[in-house]
């Protein structure tokens, strides 16, 4: 019992209590960069959710016969390897996503957040806990990035998912880069502002 | 020769890869406490992203697009930028062991920087020749050396601002760091 209960909490402190976007501020490049519209931000929250998953189960199986002097390149030609499965799957299924995403689909290796989890927590973890973390992990990374996606979708193109509810011009500030910026930080700010709220 | 400026001055300004491509950010927000740190920070950007564009240029048209194994350019350019910062950090420890003492924090995280794996590709993708490669690493670095003391010093005073407590320290610099980038949107239209 005690078991499924670590699980459980395992999984649902990438959500919302160590969110690597809101919380943690890891990865933020992506994020800003790919965030134009909710579908954009959806693509590459999966493809980072992949790329951790599958990083994270490759780390800990292997993590204890890697020598500690050399476990960061290791750990990065790893990462680097299910990044290019990753670009080639989607420049052959979805090319447009692959199109808009562009140079964020190779920069997966550098995000810290695949490097921090594989580091801080699967390469000393067994399979399952490394697998529970990845799915949290990057389901909360998808879940910011298509919220900010939507918002700036909404507001700067009066559509969402594609599917438009107003028959004009948004506001072109919100799809520009300042507006992603100013987007994100007023969010982090409501997350602070709201675990503020609960802890007094 | 014009092309040169042009690419040079547009790297900085207008397309500055911390404001308008969003690489970069981490070291951004994370030594940009103060000025000193950040002017740091920018210098190590600038040997690194320099030198990682040639050699990273060299590797894709020597090795990788004679044996038809572009598929490997990730890999392959994350290993050879790890491995060159290793190579900096251990030539300036021996070579000027003062610039080290400078740069020596700061040349670790750069590795996993996506400003200098993003330029490289970057360079690839847009099939500069290696001195349109080197002008762009060059400006790029510039460009983001430029950002980061700029918001370094605006940070610095948002220090003693007063604000509500929940948009203190991130959520505030994000705000600012927006505001910034739409000063810089005033560069488009410059070449």
């Amino acid at each position: 019992m005690k078991k499924a209960l670590t699980n459980k909490e395992n999984f649902v402190k990438g959500l919302v209590k160590e969110n690597p976007v809101f919380v943690l501020l890891l990865g933020l490049c992506p994020v800003l960069g790919v965030t134009t519209s909710a579908v954009n931000g959806l693509g590459m929250g999966i493809a980072t959710l992949f790329v951790l998953i599958m990083s994270n189960l490759v780390i800990s199986a292997i993590g204890g016969l890697i020598p500690k002097t050399v476990r960061i390149p290791a750990f990065i030609v790893v990462i680097a390897s299910f990044v290019t499965i990753v670009d080639l799957l989607m420049a052959a299924y979805s090319p447009g996503l692959h199109e808009q995403l562009g140079l964020f689909i190779p920069l997966i290796v550098v995000n810290c957040i695949v490097l921090g989890r594989a580091e801080a927590f699967a390469s000393k973890q067994k399979l399952l806990p490394s697998l529970i973390d990845g799915l949290g992990m990057g389901i909360g990374f998808t879940y910011a990035l298509t919220l900010l996606g939507a918002i700036r979708e909404i507001l700067g193109n009066y559509s969402i998912f594609g599917w438009k509810f107003i028959e004009a011009d948004g506001m072109i500030f919100f799809i520009l880069a300042p507006g992603a910026f100013i987007v994100l930080g007023l969010l982090v700010g409501f997350f602070n502002w709201r675990s503020n709220a609960k802890t007094t | 020769m014009e092309n040169y400026a042009v690419i040079f001055i547009s790297a900085i300004f207008i397309n500055n890869i911390v404001l308008a491509r969003f690489l970069g950010i981490c070291p951004f927000l994370g030594v940009s406490k103060s000025t000193s740190t950040a002017l740091g920070m920018g210098v190590a950007v600038l040997f690194v992203m320099t030198v990682a564009s040639i050699v990273t240029f060299l590797i894709y048209r020597g090795l990788l697009v004679p044996f038809d194994i572009t598929y490997l350019q990730t890999v392959a350019y994350i290993l050879v930028i790890a491995f060159l910062v290793q190579v900096v950090e251990i030539v300036l420890k021996k070579v000027s062991p003062e610039l080290y003492q400078a740069l020596g924090v700061f040349l670790p995280l750069i590795t996993t920087n996506c400003a200098i794996l993003g330029v490289a590709i970057l360079v690839i993708q847009q099939d500069y020749s290696l001195m349109q490669a080197v002008i762009f690493a060059v400006g790029n670095a510039i460009g983001f050396t430029l950002a980061i003391v700029l918001f370094s010093s605006l940070r610095e005073h948002l220090e003693m601002a007063e604000l509500p407590p929940a948009m203190k320290g991130v959520p505030a610099a994000l705000v600012v760091a927006g505001i910034l980038s739409m000063a810089f949107m005033g560069f488009a239209g410059l070449v």
